[in-house]
């Protein structure tokens, strides 16, 4: 690697506009109602095109320029839509920037799905030669991993099953293993270490550690990991809001990444008409704020802490002892915990017709990853008033709970548990 | 390995207007178009009962409604042959168009994942469903041996140029699929548009009439449509009768200039493809 030829990837102020439809339509008489619809195709078509004046432009990413040495594994990390993907999609050539350049030296492969192209009617053995020719692989080289492949995919019985009689964890193995025997000069990888079992994700870093080390590879690696990260990056790019927020070593990235996480306050989300609103609920909900130990408002908090939840409620003419109740789900939709006035020994007896209703609890060393909240509201009774799903969204953050540098896999738990081992031998 | 450093160089930026084809790239990546048409081909037939014989029954099907309906109740001229024979070699280059056209035009819709998570080149997509559409061609090409023989119609030395004729169809598919297949993937109308858009194409072409019964002095305006010199060769080159050159010249014309637009309106909004996708 003689330095004449200058870094791997060299982006310049690469931005990405998306055009957001802001456009409510309302219509007063029957007259705009019939106008509206026989325009409808028309503004559609519009819209379908990009050429509609009320859409409003959004920039994913904005202003991005870094330039990564080749041989270096860059880690980039961010909150959701801090526009991550956005920018490994322009860097894979996915999407095209709307402003800006980048020059990538050597051959690029990207990995932001495991098992692009497979298809469940194909065999194992088909599905290694599709998938690794469209991940850019030639037939030649295929043919030379073959064997590496379906051991490292521990898949050799079932070669000629079709994947789609495959469990997940061999489906997810396998198509991992093809792409962790790609040997481009720069890969470009997606949150992908999110699927398989601990044991698996464990190889993968393992693999992605001896790609970069041994071939001086360019890798770029997007994670909510933190901890793996640490392990495998030697360097960090913050993005926040689409634009570089830090670029600097992995510890004072990620240390910058946490702590602004931690401030960061949450907008008190508006439930006056959620997405999330349940068939046959009436909406009574109509706000929903979380607040961190201190009282501000956040939308992250560190496993085992402190935290408020502040619910805005209108209910016309009041209600008695109502029973109002807050679901903990992970991004799998699996319920992880509720807490609920009715399981509470402080129930509330009364609302008025407008109330702010504020609950605490400490909230559970829980993986760290994206968690939503559900409200509901029903009366004494039983019946429902109130449903919404989603109605916030959280994140608990990676913050070296355990004390250890070890990554946590979802597939270890759900709640993580500080530990103290000890070994006490008799000499044998 | 320092070498390919030089070789492989990206540059990421916006582009506008028209946007040349990479022929070199096309060219380095041919194997994944070589796969992409395999995985079509497997993956065809799989979990059917009857397999690779749908590639037959379905002309053969079409072939057996049309000659009750068009030969034997409509008394459909037929230039002399059994109009069973007549219409199924207009079925052949047909069936092909059509699946070929179908398939490619669904393709891009189809397989999202190919334009939002990976990057390829994207031209292989819809024209690796031409490959599945080629081997039922085949089949059922054979099948037409078949029917000759039990008709003890002899192939001359037209036979010779029906490889020619493939690929004139294969030029006329592949341009109204890229077309297709680019549209379908912003305005997902054409879903529906490109079934009833085949269905009306057929009569638009010569399969259960033949040329002849159109006036001569409009017959140059029919062979706009690629697909009536196409199925008229198919005609002259499988049962002997007299080529029309001027039908011929011009459908291959306008199969040529279905290929040139198709290649440069996808390429004009492949950019868009990941964003609408």
């Amino acid at each position: 690697m003689s330095p004449e030829h200058g870094p791997a990837i060299v982006a310049e102020g690469l931005g990405k506009v998306y055009q957001l439809s802001h456009r409510t339509d309302r219509h007063d008489t029957f007259r705009d109602a019939l106008t509206a619809a026989a325009m409808a195709p028309w503004r559609r078509f519009r819209q379908l095109s990009g050429e509609d004046a009320s859409m409003e432009d959004f920039w994913a990413v904005r202003d991005v320029s870094f330039s990564v040495p080749q041989g270096e594994v860059i880690g980039i990390v961010g909150r959701n839509g801090a526009g991550k993907s956005t920018l490994l999609k322009i860097l894979s050539r996915i999407v095209e920037p709307t402003e800006g350049s980048a020059r990538l030296r050597g051959r690029v492969a990207s990995l932001l799905e495991v098992g692009t192209g497979f298809h469940p009617e194909l065999s194992g053995r088909e599905n290694i030669y599709m998938n690794g020719s469209i991940l850019g692989m030639r037939k030649r080289e295929i043919d030379t991993k073959f064997n590496e492949i379906v051991a490292f995919a521990e898949v050799e019985k079932f070669l000629d099953t079709p994947v789609k009689r495959y469990s997940s964890g061999m489906y997810v193995r396998l198509a991992f293993a093809v792409a962790a025997h790609l040997e481009p000069e720069i890969l470009i990888v997606d949150e992908v270490l999110a699927v398989g079992d601990a044991e698996f994700q464990k190889r993968c870093l393992g693999k992605m550690k001896q790609i970069s080390e041994r071939g001086g590879r360019t890798v770029l690696f997007v994670s909510h990991n933190m901890a793996a990260i640490n392990t495998l990056c030697s360097r960090a790019i913050l993005l926040s809001g689409g634009r570089v927020a830090a670029d600097g070593s992995t510890r004072s990235v990620v240390e910058t990444y946490l702590s602004s996480s931690r401030q960061k306050g949450g907008d008190s989300t508006a439930l006056h008409d959620a997405p999330g609103r349940r068939a046959g609920s009436f909406p009574h909900f109509t706000s929903m704020e979380l607040l961190g130990r201190d009282g501000k408002a956040a939308s992250a908090f560190s496993p085992g802490s402190e935290i408020s939840i502040r619910i805005g409620l209108h209910v016309p003419n009041g209600l008695r002892a109502p029973k109002i109740g807050i679901g903990a789900n992970n991004t799998r939709g699996e319920r992880i915990f509720a807490v609920a006035t009715y399981l509470s020994p402080t129930p509330i007896s009364r609302i008025g017709e407008t109330s702010s209703v504020l609950v605490n609890f400490k909230l559970p060393a829980l993986y760290p990853g994206q968690y939503m909240f559900d409200a509901s509201l029903s009366t004494e009774e039983g019946p429902f008033l109130d449903q919404v799903d989603e109605a916030a969204t959280f994140e608990v953050l990676q913050d070296g709970y355990l004390g250890s540098s070890h990554p946590y896999f979802a597939e270890m738990g759900v709640v993580l548990v500080p530990s103290d081992w000890s070994v006490n031998s008799v000499a044998a | 390995m320092n070498e390919k450093f030089d070789e492989h160089v990206t540059v990421i930026r916006p582009r506008r207007g028209w946007i040349a084809i990479n022929w070199r790239e096309l060219w380095e990546s041919r194997e994944l178009l070589y796969f992409l048409m395999l995985r079509d081909i497997k993956v065809r037939y799989k979990q059917t009962v009857l397999g690779v014989a749908w590639a037959v029954l379905q002309p053969v099907l079409s072939m057996l409604v049309f000659t009750v309906i068009f030969g034997q109740l409509a008394k459909m001229p037929s230039e002399g042959f059994p109009y069973a024979i007549f219409v199924y070699t207009g079925l052949l280059p047909w069936t092909f168009f059509s699946t070929a056209v179908s398939t490619s035009s669904g393709s891009l819709v189809n397989q999202q994942a190919l334009l939002t998570k990976i990057y390829l080149p994207r031209l292989f997509v819809p024209s690796s469903a031409i490959g599945s559409g080629l081997v039922d061609f085949a089949v059922s090409f054979v099948f037409f041996g078949c029917l000759m023989a039990y008709y003890g119609v002899m192939p001359g030395w037209g036979l010779l140029a029906v490889p020619a004729l493939v690929a004139l169809t294969i030029v006329a598919s592949l341009g109204v699929g890229l077309i297709l297949a680019a549209v379908t993937v912003t305005y997902r109308d054409f879903r529906y548009v490109t079934g009833f858009l085949i269905q009306v194409w057929m009569y638009l072409s010569p399969v259960i009439y033949p040329v002849s019964i159109v006036p001569a002095k409009w017959q140059w305006l029919l062979a706009l449509n690629p697909m009536v010199g196409i199925i008229d060769g198919f005609r002259a080159a499988l049962l002997g009768r007299p080529w029309n050159l001027t039908a011929l010249g011009i459908s291959a014309i306008s199969s040529l200039a279905l290929l040139a637009y198709g290649l440069f309106y996808f390429r004009r909004t492949e950019r868009r493809f990941a964003d609408v996708a």
